[in-house]
């Protein structure tokens, strides 16, 4: 196999609050191929976005990178300055939000919003920025894209802000996008929409995608792999077809329970009991525990460790679900 | 636009108007104003004609109606104690006040929009503390004192500034100003430094308070992503998303120097619109009080005028109707 695009091990994350640490991320390790879709899943409050923004090395104060290595194309990006860092922003990794409604500046028009990133990331005049815009928002589905660029944001509705948003992150062709839940906010009949188009364009471009999401309905039908956080730990990765047809960790089942399916019209949906543990203040032993129908006393004594479920599955659980409970 | 424009003409003199009839019944309940014009030893009759010369002996409507007239066609009456037109006594001294509020408004914002970026932006740094304690101290110094300190240190002390008058003066565009000379500029230094410290302060924690807002907006974050330096997505999406307030605060500051630098101008010796009407006020000089007053209303009202329109330049959300 050739080295990944990105390649993340042992990445800890915290914020050093007043009322503690917090391990938003602790230990993750993931790796993302070159033109591959991860997916990268658990609750809310789980540390997903947090490695969206430590990849890309936004952890404002009190968050601080605690070790960790992030490989990106060969390259440790926990090493790198703020100066480098600012070349790969937008160019070489970009990143999409979870609400277009207010990760657009509302006082600059979108082709201002566009031509802020052509004219950081690339020697184009200023004819052919306009024209790469134009031509990017086309792409995105927008149309009469020439005069939208003289538009504000809230000229445009939520699912097109979204395009709009998704046009940026990818104008200075970046390698790999972080979309973090891109279509969370907005209407359901919408977000089908705007995961096609974000397939289509990464996969036109071979550009790599880490998607953020709570929703493993949108995993199941976009990603290549899957990682699944558990307060900031890793608890399953593996190949998107495993993970979601034969899930080792109860959480994961929890999770794919928990997804409404037509065809069973059960009167109540599956959830998983519990609470997500406070995460300043975490048990000893596995964090799952309390949650878990499998539980025993091992799990509260020893954190397992991922382990190698074969064909590319990892899982970090004593009692993984295809073994004897 | 230009119907907005338009209604705000029309407001603007509805809102004069009414200024109108507030000073010039203030000015008729503030002593009879005939015993300014005779000579102290005047007779009875003496008095009676200067009151019908002067036009006192009519009824208060046809007074006004006389006042109003006078007022439309730029004749706002004599002082009666420079024996020249009021209007051109104050037009006289505008520019004196201008100068020295213009540049003062120019420090303010110079000093108060980075140093409130910084402090609204770094909220929990020992500067930015530093920042906003200063700031307190700012808005906490009475204008004399400091005024009064400055020429104890600048001109007494060390020597470095002249304490008082507007030094060389230069005509252009028909009256005089200090601010196109060297010396000029040497004398205007200290009291626009008086006059800028209080606006600074407000305007500076104004700023902080809008970025500390900001901040924390997504937009700022997705610029970062973007890959723009945080200075640039400080000043270049932050601030302008903070800025209406603080736009809002220095129209109100500018009119209030124009209207009320009169301390600072009396401590300076500022041949200014305070002091003609500091002067005025002694004198019982009613012509140049009420064209000073509706000096001001007109001033106030521009401003806010002004600064409607630069709301809609600054966020093109608002709408002007």
């Amino acid at each position: 196999m050739t080295e990944a695009l990105l390649q993340v091990e042992g990445l800890r994350t915290h914020f050093h609050t007043f009322s503690g640490t917090v391990r938003a991320v602790d230990g993750v390790s993931f790796a993302v191929g070159r033109g591959e879709i991860m997916g990268l899943v658990g609750e809310s409050g789980g540390g997903k976005s947090v490695v969206g923004f430590s990849l890309l090395g936004l952890i404002d104060p009190p968050g601080r990178i605690e070790g960790g290595t992030i490989r990106f194309d060969g390259e440790d990006l926990t090493a790198a300055g703020e100066a480098r860092m600012r070349r790969i922003r937008g160019r070489e990794i970009a990143m999409v939000f979870q609400d277009p409604m207010t990760s657009l500046n509302p006082l600059h028009t979108v082709g201002r919003q566009m031509d802020e990133v052509l004219r950081l990331h690339t020697d184009l005049d200023a004819a052919a920025r306009r024209a790469r815009s134009v031509e990017m928002l086309e792409s995105v589905g927008i149309s009469r894209a020439a005069e939208r660029l003289s538009a504000y944001p809230h000229q445009f509705s939520g699912g097109m802000r979204q395009r709009v948003v998704i046009a940026i992150a990818l104008l200075a062709s970046p390698r790999l996008i972080v979309a973090d839940e891109p279509t969370t906010a907005l209407d359901v009949t919408i977000q089908s929409q705007i995961l096609k188009l974000m397939r289509r364009q990464i996969r036109e471009r071979g550009a790599s995608m880490i998607l953020i999401t709570h929703d493993l309905a949108v995993v199941a039908e976009m990603a290549d792999h899957i990682t699944v956080l558990y307060c900031g730990k890793v608890v399953e990765r593996g190949p998107a077809d495993t993970v979601l047809r034969r899930p080792a960790h109860p959480y994961t089942r929890g999770l794919i329970d928990s997804i409404p399916n037509p065809a069973l019209r059960k009167e109540r949906l599956n959830q998983i009991p519990g609470m997500v543990p406070d995460i300043r203040n975490l048990p000893v032993g596995c964090n799952f525990r309390d949650r878990c129908p499998r539980a025993t006393a091992l799990c509260a004594e020893v954190e397992p460790a991922l382990q190698d479920r074969g064909s590319g599955q990892w899982a970090a659980c004593h009692h993984p679900l295809d073994a004897a409970p | 636009m230009l119907g907005y424009t338009l209604k705000r003409l029309l407001q603007m003199i509805v809102v004069l108007g009414a200024v109108s009839v507030i000073v010039f019944l203030m000015m008729s309940f503030t002593g009879d104003p005939v015993f300014m014009v005779v000579p102290i030893d005047a007779t009875e009759a003496e008095i009676a004609q200067a009151r019908r010369i002067l036009g006192l002996d009519r009824s208060m409507p046809e007074q006004y109606a006389i006042f109003l007239k006078g007022m439309l066609q730029g004749d706002f009456g004599r002082s009666y104690v420079f024996r020249e037109p009021a209007l051109d006594l104050i037009l006289e001294r505008l520019p004196a006040t201008l100068e020295i509020v213009v540049v003062a408004m120019l420090m303010s914002a110079v000093v108060a929009i980075p140093l409130g970026v910084y402090a609204g932006a770094n909220p929990g740094r020992t500067e930015s503390r530093a920042i906003m304690t200063g700031s307190l101290v700012g808005i906490s110094l009475p204008s004399f004192w400091v005024g009064m300190m400055l020429i104890f240190l600048f001109a007494v002390k060390w020597n470095v500034f002249p304490s008082s008058g507007r030094g060389d003066t230069v005509e252009v565009m028909g009256t005089r100003w200090s601010i196109f000379t060297a010396d000029g500029w040497h004398h205007i230094i200290l009291p626009s430094l008086t006059l800028s410290l209080g606006t600074m302060a407000i305007l500076l924690r104004i700023t902080r308070a809008g970025m500390m807002e900001v901040t924390r907006q997504d937009y700022m974050k997705f610029a970062r992503a973007k890959g723009v330096s945080r200075r640039g997505v400080l000043y270049g999406h932050g601030l302008r998303n903070a800025l209406i307030p603080v736009v809002t605060i220095f129209g109100l500051q500018l009119g209030d120097l124009i209207a009320f630098a009169t301390i600072t101008e009396t401590i300076f010796a500022w041949p200014g619109l305070g002091k003609l009407l500091i002067d005025s006020i002694y004198r019982a000089d009613r012509p140049v009080i009420v064209v000073y007053l509706m000096l001001v209303a007109t001033i106030f009202v521009v401003i806010n005028f002004l600064v409607d329109i630069l709301y809609t330049w600054i966020d093109p959300r608002i709408r002007v109707k």
